[in-house]
């Protein structure tokens, strides 16, 4: 099966798309080096590296890269995430609750427990990311220092900036952050993203607006391909974003990074679907340990997004679930509008 | 030439886009394809192996038996590059640094010891210029992503780069095994050799 839209055809090289990044805060640095810019961009590196560099951009836009075709999985203790690694996850989210949880709870949602994080630090052999509350420095920080893999910059949780985001640039860890749309993608990847997913509407087991957010992102992709320079100089005022920046998406006809789907995928058709869609890879939340088959549905989900192109494969993974142990899930029209995740950090 | 990817999880785009521009700069045609299923495992005239999670795609590669028809036709002498959990899943013996864990069924063929998460979490990853002999005078940027280290090989082993104590680059007979990404690198030259090495 083909996809609906070829976003894996790497037409450009890796390399290229760093340089890309580094050539665009070239001017600044140099203003910078005359104390006339604040950091916006990479720090460049020396022509020969003979002391290894730590924290590059190679490092950083590289490391989802590994994660691609894969399942990230959000669990809350040990026990969950050995779960998880025994099942093929390539990645686990540590989370106090998960979505759902956090969505029947109510009150603040918080940087999960550092105890609880450390404790699967310890026992995977997998990477471990965790959220922090948009805008939230100091708990970003608090995660760098403890070594986190990659630190997801998340609606789930209640934002500590309600119009800022984290300059990402500053930080040495990589960053994933929730877009709706190729807007919302391309100033968070501005501000230092490595990494983006859609949003979708975290904890209901709803797919529909994964789908939603999916597809908007990639025909405005789409859309930009055949517009004028002059279109696409304004749909760069539009988007808040330097125009260099359209036109690298035009050019290759995809995010510059790798773009997983995340928010209500609870089945293996799921997974399957949002990769056709053109996902690089999914999130799976509350999917997973809110079902009555974890240990099962975990390994069919990584059996759906790895070989998501073939029905055969796909069917065998759908056989292995019990619809009637998925998550019950929550209708999204049932939610109050005050209740909704994804417009939270726009 | 047929070059196949094994095409579970990770790296893969990045390896088939290097494999491409290599063969462009030595001018051979070339065909990638996709190994994921036993069909598309034999019949290829080299295979790469990727980076991912080495977990991950050896359970994949298990329930697909795929691991089988590798091990055999790298018997047969089928030459085989593997990059980082590529470099794990080649390896006799592989420990996990941290939990110590021994990860086993891997396709064993290259004779050495292999320590995941070696050089610490992400955190620690980093950037280097190696130098690679083979490829000539200029230095080869070496991108280690939360990267294993063989750090025990066997005779017959020949060590063809090396990074502090821990060796990054190495062969023996046909099967290469590097920890670090020359797929990231923009730097073909390690793409050439192993397809020159191929056609040999």
């Amino acid at each position: 099966m083909e996809r609906l839209w070829n976003t894996h055809i790497i037409e450009v090289g890796f390399d290229k798309i760093v340089e890309f990044f580094y050539r665009m805060s070239e001017v600044a640095d140099k203003l910078r080096q005359e104390g006339l810019y604040f950091r916006y961009g990479p720090e460049r590196l020396p022509e020969i590296i003979r002391i290894p560099e730590r924290g590059t951009l190679r490092v950083k836009y590289g490391f989802p890269i590994f994660q691609k075709y894969g399942v990230c999985m959000d669990v809350t203790n040990v026990e969950q995430a050995l779960i998880a690694e025994e099942a093929g996850a390539t990645s686990v989210m540590v989370l106090d609750k998960l979505p759902y949880d956090v969505r029947s709870s109510g009150g603040i949602a918080r940087m999960a427990s550092i105890n609880r994080i450390r404790e699967v630090m310890d026992n995977v052999t997998i990477p471990v990311m965790a959220k922090v509350r948009i805008g939230h420095y100091m708990e970003a920080r608090i995660l760098e220092a403890l070594g986190i893999d990659m630190i997801d910059e998340s609606e789930v949780l209640t934002p500590a900036d309600e119009e800022r985001h984290i300059n990402k640039w500053l930080f040495k860890v990589p960053f994933v952050n929730g877009a709706r749309n190729l807007g919302e993608a391309l100033r968070r990847i501005y501000e230092g993203a490595s990494m983006i997913r859609t949003k979708g509407e975290a904890g209901t087991g709803n797919v529909a607006e994964a789908v939603k957010h999916m597809r908007t992102l990639m025909n405005e992709v789409m859309v930009l391909t055949f517009m004028s320079p002059e279109d696409r100089m304004k749909k760069a005022r539009e988007y808040g974003v330097p125009y260099e920046l359209v036109d690298l998406v035009s050019h290759l006809r995809r995010l510059p990074v790798v773009n997983f789907a995340a928010g209500g995928i609870a089945t293996p058709a799921d997974a399957a679907l949002m990769m056709w869609l053109g996902a690089d890879g999914v999130f799976v939340g509350s999917g997973i340990f809110k079902s009555q088959d974890p240990h099962i549905r975990a390994e069919a989900i990584v059996l759906a997004t790895s070989m998501w192109w073939s029905p055969d494969i796909v069917l065998e993974a759908q056989s292995m679930i019990d619809e009637a142990k998925s998550m019950m899930g929550i209708d999204i029209r049932k939610l109050k509008p005050e209740e909704l995740l994804q417009v939270r950090g726009v | 030439m047929k070059v196949g990817i094994l095409a579970y999880q990770g790296g893969v785009d990045e390896h088939r886009y290097m494999v491409v521009e290599a063969c462009k700069e030595l001018s051979i045609s070339c065909e990638v394809v996709n190994v994921v299923e036993k069909h598309s495992a034999s019949n290829i005239d080299a295979l790469i192996i990727p980076g991912g999670e080495s977990t991950t795609i050896l359970k994949l590669m298990k329930r697909f038996g795929v691991d089988e028809v590798i091990r055999k036709s790298i018997e047969n002498g089928l030459p085989v590059m593997g990059t980082c959990a590529g470099a794990i899943l080649l390896a006799k013996r592989v420990k996990d640094l941290k939990t110590g864990r021994v990860l086993q069924g891997t396709l064993e063929t290259l004779d050495m010891l292999v320590i995941r998460n070696f050089y610490g979490r992400q955190r620690e990853s980093f950037e280097i210029d190696l130098d690679i002999q083979v490829l000539g005078e200029k230095p080869f940027r070496g991108i280690f992503i939360r990267s294993p280290a063989i750090v025990e090989v066997g005779q017959g082993v020949e060590v063809m780069a090396r990074y502090g104590e821990s060796y990054v680059l190495v062969r023996q007979g046909k099967v290469f095994a590097s920890t670090f990404h020359p797929e990231l690198s923009g730097d073909t030259r390690l793409h050439k050799y192993f397809i020159e090495f191929v056609k040999r």
